[in-house]
């Protein structure tokens, strides 16, 4: 209990602080969560839902099981896939990545694209199938119904969102494989609080990870706002 | 939905199965020590014998030096084997444990890129090779993590008088185990500090590394400050909870000449070295 208590003073004296160390910590880890954030979004919502939508899609059997897999993929497995093909000897080696936020991007990009991609196919999957058909029948292009779908199951596509962030920002394993965890270049709150832990620092870790809750908090508070104004829960 | 109860069930049963195998009269020491005794092996080669004759069963909790000695400190472990003797005396002042034992040491080497961009290969002191580093701004990787092995490597910076600042381009603060920061000097071109028995047994996946400072063998090394003793501290029994009893036996056995013997025989068929050295008082006065 004593660690716990003094925990919390040290994570309410970081914040009061706002030490530059810790600010440049929070900074990288929202820059590298919502760059990856972006580019799972930008792939894995309109492909996620045109295999929504194509129901009669050849292979789909196949398909749609290797994409809920894909969801769970283990972090540390993708951090390793990773490091292997950023490394000197690995065939992109050339990129210099390794070690470097563009490949912590990159890890978590894979690590969030399967989770976006399953959760918005099945949000589309869940709007009422007569829909597209009618729409089809009243002249509307592809591009149209696949819009209008989206808008209709957009509380479950927020739901993807959601799910892809919360995976990918309290995620340690490929970050730790890929950035090294770098003081001042590749440290983010996640490798800081197992780093503090290895010292035995456990206030300063628990502290540290008060302080990614009340990220994760905070973010989605802004998300869950997004979806009250269009009509949610 | 059926056959997913079923499952379901199965899975529970066989986990409480599972579970219940640990309840023998098996007595269990924890055993807080640092991941370079347990990464090299050594422990996996000595403890069977020690368990084994007392029908106990070690749990290794393989951390930083820091971390084990917090463990010890908050009770969480029964017996500490850690190599960074200011904190390991400090432990034992101030009360935390009964009394420090010598166990062995094995050494620390400068390893390096071979281009070698800050030409130390062959410079006998690490002081002055860690200084060679810095005024040639060649990148440095350290392990940043308050480990045994960061310990010593900031007191050869303070011997060759330099702070080296993580801020700046050269000098890369990791904060990882001893093994992720080799693989990272392979990958980047950068030197390190590392004990040698960790370095050997990675080497085969460290082709762009060789080392620099701490010559073939610890009998090539030349810099005394590069020795790295490791201690044996039974946590004090009035923390609670603490299998005391157990934890004093293993300090008489690992501290004896037969155990000893081993930890000196461990590794010489791989590497043709070993990578620990015997050093208790019985194995001195044999």
């Amino acid at each position: 209990m004593e660690t716990l208590g003094r925990a919390f003073g040290d994570a309410l004296g970081l914040l009061w602080g706002m030490d530059s160390t810790l600010l440049e910590i929070v900074g990288l880890t929202l820059q590298v969560t919502l760059v990856a954030l972006a580019i799972a979004l930008f792939l894995g919502i309109p492909i996620g839902a045109a295999i929504g939508l194509a129901r009669h899609l050849p292979g789909r059997a196949f398909l749609v099981p290797l994409i809920y897999t894909g969801m769970g993929l283990p972090p540390v497995v993708v951090g390793l896939f990773t490091y292997l093909l950023l490394s000197n000897r690995g065939p992109i080696g050339g990129l210099g990545w390794l070690f470097t936020p563009a490949g912590m991007i990159m890890a978590q990009t894979i690590i969030a694209f399967p989770l976006v991609l399953g959760l918005t196919m099945a949000a589309v999957q869940s709007v009422d199938p007569d829909l597209p058909i009618q729409m089809r029948a009243l002249g509307a292009t592809r591009r149209q119904v696949a819009l209008t779908t989206l808008v209709e199951s957009r509380i479950g596509v927020t739901a993807a969102v959601v799910a892809a962030y919360g995976s990918i920002i309290s995620e340690v394993g490929a970050v730790m494989l890929v950035g090294g965890n770098i003081e001042g270049e590749t440290r983010v709150l996640t490798t800081a609080i197992v780093l503090e832990t290895r010292k035995g620092n456990f206030a300063l870790a628990l502290a540290l990870g008060i302080i990614l809750l009340g990220l994760a908090f905070l973010t989605n508070l802004v998300f869950h706002r997004l979806q009250v104004r269009q009509g949610g829960p | 939905m059926r056959p997913l109860i079923l499952v379901v069930v199965v899975v529970a049963a066989l986990a409480a199965a599972c579970s219940s195998n640990d309840g023998s009269e098996v007595e269990v020491l924890r055993l807080a020590t640092t991941t370079s005794t347990n990464d090299s092996g050594l422990l996996d080669a000595i403890l069977p014998s020690f368990e084994n004759e007392f029908n106990a069963r070690v749990d290794v909790v393989a951390v930083g030096t820091g971390q084990a000695i917090e463990l010890g400190t908050a009770g969480d472990a029964d017996v500490i084997l850690v190599h960074s003797r200011a904190r390991e005396d400090a432990f034992v002042a101030e009360g935390h444990g009964t009394a420090r034992y010598d166990v062995m040491y094995n050494d620390f080497v400068t390893v390096g890129p071979v281009g070698d961009p800050a030409a130390m290969e062959g410079t006998p002191l690490a002081s002055e090779a860690f200084t060679a580093v810095a005024e040639t701004e060649s990148t440095f990787a350290s392990r940043g993590d308050d480990s045994g092995t960061h310990s010593k490597e900031m007191s050869i910076w303070e011997s060759a008088e330099i702070v080296p600042d993580p801020n700046s381009s050269w000098y890369k603060s990791l904060g990882q185990g001893m093994g992720a920061t080799l693989n990272y000097s392979n990958e980047t071109g950068s030197y390190t500090l590392t004990d040698r028995g960790t370095f050997l047994s990675q080497k085969e996946s460290l082709p762009e590394l060789r080392v620099m400072v701490g010559g073939a063998s610890i009998d090539e090394n030349v810099d005394p400050s590069l020795l790295n003793p490791y201690g044996v501290i039974p946590v004090n029994p009035d923390k609670g909870s603490i299998s005391s009893g157990l934890a004093d036996q293993f300090v008489a056995w690992i501290t004896s000449v037969e155990a000893q013997e081993k930890i000196g025989d461990y590794g010489v068929d791989t590497f043709g070295q070993p990578l620990f050295y015997p050093d208790s008082e019985a194995w001195r006065s044999r």
